[in-house]
């Protein structure tokens, strides 16, 4: 494993670089097929609102692995990450237009732990809620 | 119905071995549009340090979920599925998933709880390759919504 950020190179309260990730109807359909996730809440806007959504919404777990994208280009090697978790607090509704969701993640050290790892927490919004809660990471640095 | 406690502890058999392909992992990162080489070529991931090209941090869902469906589809557990969201997920990784690996998953119910009307299932799936090396532990909080009143 070889992350590129070295451990002596952050502190409590450094920020991995943010990203946006646009989501659209064709993103969700080729999360289903990679995941094998084929939920019709995903792709199907008749009974996902027949069920209570606001529209189709995305995979909890394509929110997360998207999210996770800003931890594994800051480290630079994708098994840097040796923990990750989420707890998925609101749901992602992906319109039928040329748009879509558009979900912004942020990161930041918040603790400096043994054998050069550091824990990392996200927050994830997507139009202004928040929808991961305590999302946070092992990441171990070089 | 509130969802047997009984169940806390049970474990599931392994699921059949997963065999993880370069194509699976490059297909997956297109679907979240990451373009990281470390996914795409052996060379790049080898020179991270890996024996072929490494597996996105989310990836280790496609083998945990088969053996959490074991869960969630028990009928003498009976959860009413179309009530059930995904309410956590964490994995926790003893070492990277490769290209090559044969990965075989068990689940075990965790914990069952009730709150605020919703019945919460814990699951945990430990992954190993079928030869028995720990790679990764993966556990699901499922929420289904409303089952736990009367």
């Amino acid at each position: 494993m070889t992350a590129t950020v070295l451990f002596d190179s952050v502190q409590v309260g450094t920020e991995l670089p943010a990203q946006s990730f646009p989501l659209q109807r064709v993103t969700l359909v080729m999360y289903a097929g990679a995941s094998g996730d084929f939920n019709v809440i995903h792709w199907n806007q008749r009974v996902a609102t027949s069920v209570g959504l606001p529209d189709v919404i995305a995979h909890g777990m394509l929110t997360m692995a998207e999210a996770g994208r800003v931890l594994t280009d800051w480290a630079g090697d994708p098994a840097a990450v040796v923990e990750y978790g989420v707890r998925f607090t609101r749901v992602v509704a992906v319109p039928d237009d040329d748009t879509g969701a558009l979900l912004e993640v942020t990161g930041k050290v918040t603790e400096l732990l043994d054998g050069r790892k550091v824990r990392v927490e996200l927050t994830a919004t997507a139009a202004g809620d928040k929808v991961l809660g305590q999302a946070r990471a092992v990441v171990q640095l070089a | 119905m509130a969802l047997d406690q009984g169940y806390e502890g049970r474990t599931y058999p392994a699921t059949e071995p997963y065999l993880v392909s370069r194509e699976k992992i490059r297909e997956f990162a297109d679907a979240i549009g990451d373009n990281s080489p470390a996914y795409r070529s052996v060379d790049a991931a080898r020179a991270l340090g890996h024996r072929d090209v490494v597996a996105p941090p989310t990836f280790a869902i496609i083998v945990s979920s088969r053996a959490a469906a074991q869960v969630t589809f028990d009928p003498a557990l009976g959860l009413d599925y179309s009530r059930v969201v995904h309410g956590e997920q964490s994995f926790s990784y003893q070492r990277p998933i490769t290209a090559g690996d044969r990965l075989v998953a068990v689940a075990t119910v965790e914990k069952i709880r009730s709150a605020a009307g919703n019945d919460l299932l814990t699951v945990s799936c430990a992954l190993s390759t079928a030869e028995g090396e720990p790679v990764a532990t993966a556990r699901s909080v499922i929420v289904a919504r409303g089952t736990a009143k009367d």
